[in-house]
């Protein structure tokens, strides 16, 4: 599998890189503004089709991460790996309001993609009849799947999510999440999502890292068998179990 | 009109100081019920377009009134009866026509260069860090000379032909282009830019596909005050020496006392005006359709 390296590689990253099943792997990774590391010697691995969730409080350093993974933010120390083929969805779906959707959807991809393919892509998020539209016209939800669709249609080895949901309402987002699942089931391929709701990522992840003072300070598998079910019992107490690292007091939040 | 809360009953039962307050909230006087009127009853209706019609039809009656009773005489001011007549007699003769043309040329030619000089300076330091290091700092400082001042030192460089005029037109129109386009792709949203870069879009790609598209509104208020500009320019330029066009036509008539010739020459002006207005209306219902603050049809 291609992978692509940032920054610099030490001897033995290289040697052990090609047998890996990695879809990320860094290492020592040390990122600073002004001299101050947000993110300080952090280790991080996903493997080949992992969902993995990226929790921690605002400031935290985690959208750096995920800037950092997709290869926006390039003042790194440390190594970097990730596959070739990557792709991001932002908060806000940064659709370029001067393309048509399927244009939109197209937009970077290399040669001269038909627009079929941006159809199919646009129908898997199931919004096949707005590839005509102007992104103004879309609602908040469907220009987040438009900019799914957009990430998806690139084939990514690496799906990187950046709280996609946030700026969702709480029915739209119950909607986007479960696509997201399925989305992820059938491509099988290594998403790493970026949230702040603890919810959200029991709901999705196979593992959840909480993230401290710029480094990993937190990891909880989730073994719960899918689709999960948010009364589940189990699902509470991981739930529960997070919120506590997160630093929120949960029997005073149920109060 | 809000509706107020009813007065209270006016043969005030209420005074007594404790006894009937309770009571009251089970049995309330009636209210007073005002009907609100629909606006579309409540006036008369002229239309808008009769109403706004109605004040320059007024200007227009009374300027003539004035001219037959030879208060306003015809080397003051022409009346408009025998405006619309020589203006006619122009269209027919076929030298207004050739005027229009001449001057139309004129400032297409300098459109044509302004824009592409503008517009090219803007691109150049716009979208360079050395660009905007060697050119802004120039061009701000050119923009501050009133271009109608370098009519002399043009008359001495380009003849009295047609190039000062165009020149003049050109220098006009290449300010505010580069201001609004400089100022239009310096004002592209970082996150679509960032959104291409991530989508793996080449230097050239983002040019072409965020930035350059991102520009365009601006580049389009550009446009329009270039063309604003550029009527103005021409209009000086053609008192200058000029033996064509709709500016000589006001000079000749200027000479011979003519003012109905001149009035006509303004109105082809403001006509031409309008034309241009139009022109960018039209370019920007086609190419901003995407814009979510556009409201036109």
């Amino acid at each position: 599998m291609a992978t692509d390296v940032h920054g610099p590689v030490s001897p033995q990253a290289a040697t052990s890189s090609p047998v890996t099943t990695q879809a990320v792997r860094v290492e020592g990774l040390t990122r600073s503004f002004d001299g101050r590391p947000v993110i300080d010697k952090l280790q991080l691995d996903v493997r080949q089709g992992e969902f993995v969730a990226l929790l921690g409080r605002s400031g935290c350093g985690k959208s750096t991460l995920l800037r950092i993974l997709a290869g926006l933010d390039r003042d790194i120390e440390g190594t970097v790996l990730v596959p070739r083929r990557k792709a991001v969805a932002f908060q806000a779906p940064r659709l370029m309001p001067w393309k048509k959707v399927w244009r939109n959807v197209l937009l970077g991809l290399p040669g001269k993609p038909e627009r079929a393919v941006a159809e199919k892509a646009l129908a898997e998020v199931g919004l096949g009849d707005h590839a005509d539209a102007w992104p103004k016209t879309l609602s908040g939800g469907e220009a987040q799947r438009a900019s799914l669709a957009r990430a998806l249609v690139r084939e990514p080895d690496l799906l990187l999510l950046d709280e996609p949901f946030g700026a969702l309402d709480a029915l739209t987002r119950i909607k986007a999440q479960r696509l997201v699942g399925e989305l992820w089931q059938r491509r099988g391929c290594a998403v790493l999502l970026v949230t702040h709701y603890v919810e959200e990522a029991v709901l999705l992840a196979d593992r959840v890292l909480v993230m401290d003072d710029g480094v990993i300070a937190h990891e909880q598998r989730i073994d719960l068998d899918r689709p999960r079910d948010i009364t589940d019992p189990r699902f509470a107490e991981l739930r529960a179990g997070l919120l506590e690292r997160l630093g929120v007091d949960t029997a005073a939040e149920a109060a | 009109m809000s509706i107020s809360h009813a007065p209270p009953d006016p043969s005030g039962v209420d005074i007594s100081p404790i006894s009937t307050s309770k009571d009251d909230t089970s049995e309330r006087s009636p209210l007073d019920l005002v009907p609100l009127v629909p606006t579309s009853t409540r006036r008369t209706r002229v239309p808008r377009w009769l109403r706004r019609t109605t004040g320059p039809l007024a200007l227009l009656a009374l300027w003539q009134l004035l001219s037959s009773t030879g208060v306003l005489t015809s080397d003051v001011l022409a009346s408009p009866g025998r405006i619309a007549r020589v203006g006619w007699d122009l269209i027919d003769s076929g030298s207004l026509a050739s005027a229009m043309t001449t001057s139309l040329q004129r400032v297409a030619i300098g459109l044509l260069l302004g824009t592409v000089i503008g517009t090219g300076l803007a691109l150049v330091s716009g979208l360079f860090r050395v660009g905007e290091d060697l050119v802004d700092a120039p061009v701000q400082m050119l923009r501050t000379v009133p271009f109608v001042g370098l009519i002399p030192l043009f008359i001495i460089w380009f003849g009295i032909g047609e190039a000062p005029k165009v020149a003049i037109i050109t220098l006009g129109v290449t300010f505010p282009l580069y201001l609004n386009v400089y100022a239009g792709i310096r004002g592209v949203d970082s996150q679509l830019i960032e959104a291409g870069e991530s989508l793996g879009l080449s230097r050239w790609g983002l040019v072409r596909h965020v930035v350059l598209p991102g520009a365009l509104p601006n580049a389009m208020t550009g446009l329009r005050y270039s063309l604003g500009i550029a009527w103005l320019a021409l209009v000086f330029a053609e008192q200058i020496n000029a033996d064509a066009g709709i500016g000589f036509l006001m000079v000749q008539a200027r000479d011979f006392l003519q003012t109905d010739v001149i009035v006509v020459c303004l109105i082809v002006y403001a006509f031409l005006g309008l034309l241009a207005d139009f022109v960018v209306r039209t370019l920007e219902r086609l190419l901003l359709q995407w814009r979510p603050t556009f409201t036109g049809r």
